[in-house]
């Protein structure tokens, strides 16, 4: 009865995480106030853990838990990204949990728990294992968001996350119900050979897949389901921030490509126009509000929406390649841990640089931080430059394999779309390297002194995007074999 | 007419005429007394396809414990009789509209395809033997996952009440 103890390898990271969670809420009420660095050690010590057991995982390939997850290199790779983020943002929370005198052990629980969401989302072959990874994830999303009791902005940004998260999950729900209607399974493998004999009902699995979509959409934020997303990254404390724009959106787009490759992947008309619409619109809507914004978070906020529109850009190439979808999947992916080195290096330093009650978010607060911490600016500019995609960053590289995926996949229009909005978003990512560089600070103001910590995830996210980019070719390979992975 | 299509349309007409008197009422409690009949009619009409586990379900876990749960609330928050606001006006005038649309596109979607829907519906595991047992073998992960679930819950709440010191 018991399932076999290969399958409990298999899921070895989201136990570690799990049992370190669960350490932590344990220990943390008899550990005295101030000496709270023991939870915050065991949050660290979780992490790299939960990381490190992934090599478990990679010993034991193949399907587990009767089927319900399975260990192959798209898992692997995912897995990696995810457990990788969570780890770089417990590292650096710790200054700001400090500074803003929240340093409690729950914070360190939560994170382990929606990791270890995250982590069953990714490797999950079935629709209801699914659901229960993404609503473990997001409600522990939710209560990190309000992690800032005391701030109003925190409030209001778990309650919109909050009410419009369950909207979205309930949008999710439904799609597996009508999915299961149409194919009489939940089970992707099993919807496959449904979907490949044109079996099933189908407008029920074109109506279940929209409603499927819109549940990751809104996960990964792509327009038109992205309203939550500026006011939520703005009010959350900026090192949940950085969780939020790294590990969920990883695992909701590895969700996104399971479904549509395991799953629909014969099917490519029914959803490669819904794909093709947001992709072009999601990179529209980002570019341009992120112009106006004079707030550093919600810039990077919508930042983060444009870059959601690119890798949907990969996506639908991926579709339209038919057979050849494998450039499409690996751009997606490469780009993915592009994309989580830069938000979450980003986001350390704005966390790093907001001062206490987070003051200090306006661009033009960031006025003559190059004198005064240079490392610091250097770093931010190499972020900020990755975003945008110049060379000798991750970013460039990133936007390169998408280009090439979708001009494979004769998707000109979007190339057009993408190429145009990059360039408005040279404006407003310059912009910030403008005023750390050139413009004097309009007021005396000291930046603390970098912690350790928050030093690491620097010097760790700017190593990472500036290897990419001289040595992409390991990273490559990897996601061209998680990409052949998945059909 | 067989006495089941009789039963069921009886419990459909309550249903639909209990969704429709929730949106309308204006004191939040008549609403979430409304709310009751259409979970009951609904349990009705689980019992009507033999799945007694689920109307079961429904009865115990909605009707019963989110009911009790939602009744708290409002009486917790004192609240009133709602306001028409002009947002609320003109949700009427567009809402309606598009709810009724809406509501044609899927009669006519459903009126077109009902094949294959069938043989799903009875192939499920209505029977609470066959429910239980699926539910520690085959799927042994999702149930076991909901346990964390809960826990990441009650840790929320702990985290959100916990009195600031």
């Amino acid at each position: 009865m018991f399932p076999p103890i290969q399958d409990m390898y298999r899921m070895a990271p989201e136990l570690v995480a799990c049992f370190f969670g669960m350490l932590i809420m344990v220990v943390d009420p008899f550990v005295p106030r101030e000496r709270k660095d023991i939870s915050a050690n065991l949050g660290v010590l979780g992490s790299l853990a939960a990381l490190a057991s992934i090599l478990l995982m990679v010993r034991h390939p193949g399907e587990g838990m009767y089927g319900l997850l399975v260990v192959d290199s798209f898992s692997v790779f995912l897995h990696l990204i995810i457990f990788a983020a969570a780890a770089l943002v417990i590292l650096a929370s710790d200054e700001y949990l400090k500074r803003e005198g929240i340093l409690q052990g729950e914070f360190y629980a939560l994170v382990l728990f929606a990791t270890c969401g995250m982590g069953i989302m990714t490797s999950a072959t079935e629709l209801m294992t699914v659901f229960v990874g993404l609503e473990i994830s997001s409600i522990a999303s939710y209560i990190l968001a309000c992690y800032r009791r005391a701030t109003p902005k925190s409030h209001e940004s778990a309650m919109k996350y909050f009410l419009l998260g369950s909207f979205a999950t309930a949008f999710f729900l439904y799609g597996v119900a009508m999915v299961y209607g149409a194919t009489g399974s939940t089970s992707l493998l099993a919807i496959r050979t449904v979907v490949a004999h044109s079996a099933g009902n189908q407008v029920l699995l074109t109506l279940g897949f929209g409603m499927l979509f819109v549940g990751m959409a809104f996960k990964i934020a792509t327009a038109p389901f992205q309203i939550w997303t500026p006011d939520v990254y703005e009010g959350a404390p900026t090192p949940v921030t950085a969780l939020l724009a790294s590990g969920p959106k990883a695992a909701a787009f590895a969700v996104l490509l399971r479904i549509v490759f395991t799953a629909f992947g014969d099917a490519s008309s029914t959803w490669f126009w819904i794909v093709w619409a947001s992709a072009a619109l999601t990179m529209v809507v980002g570019n341009f509000a992120a112009v106006v914004q004079s707030n550093i978070k919600r810039m990077l906020a919508y930042s983060s929406i444009a870059h959601a529109g690119y890798l949907l850009v990969a996506v639908a190439a991926a579709g339209a390649a038919g057979e050849n979808s494998d450039a499409g999947i690996a751009a997606v992916l490469f780009y993915l841990v592009a994309y989580a080195l830069m938000k979450l290096g980003a986001f350390t330093i704005v966390s790093h640089l907001g001062g206490s009650g987070e003051q200090r978010l306006a661009i033009d607060d960031y006025a003559g931080l190059s004198t005064k911490q240079p490392l610091t600016a250097l770093c931010l500019s190499l972020f900020l430059l990755s975003l945008l995609g110049l060379p000798l960053t991750a970013g460039f590289l990133g936007k390169l394999y998408i280009f090439q995926a979708a001009l494979d996949a004769r998707l000109i229009w979007l190339v057009v779309i993408m190429a145009v909005t990059t360039v408005v978003g040279a404006f407003y990512y310059l912009r910030v390297i403008w005023v750390m560089y050139f413009r004097e600070a309009q007021q005396e103001w000291t930046p603390v002194p970098v912690t350790p910590g928050v030093a690491s995830v620097m010097l760790i996210t700017a190593v990472g995007i500036l290897t990419l980019f001289f040595a992409p070719g390991p990273l490559l390979a990897f996601a061209v074999r998680s990409a052949a992975a998945l059909r | 007419m067989s006495a089941q299509v009789i039963v069921f349309f009886i419990l459909a007409a309550v249903a639909v005429l209990g969704a429709v008197s929730l949106i309308v009422q204006r004191h939040p409690i008549r609403s979430a007394l409304s709310l009751i009949v259409v979970m009951v009619a609904l349990a009705g009409l689980y019992l009507l396809q033999g799945s007694e586990l689920v109307a079961a379900v429904q009865i115990i876990v909605y009707a019963g414990a989110i009911m009790v749960l939602f009744v708290f609330v409002i009486m917790l928050l004192n609240a009133g009789e709602e306001e028409r606001t002009n947002v609320s006006r003109m949700a009427r005038y567009v809402g309606l509209p598009l709810g009724f649309f809406l509501m044609l596109q899927l009669a006519w979607w459903v009126g077109r395809g009902t094949k294959g829907m069938a043989t799903a519906a009875s192939s499920s595991p209505a029977m609470t033997r066959n429910l239980s047992k699926l539910l520690f073998t085959d799927f042994l992960l999702p149930f076991e996952l909901t346990s964390i679930l809960i826990l990441v819950a009650i840790l929320g709440a702990v985290v959100l009440a916990k009195r600031e010191n």
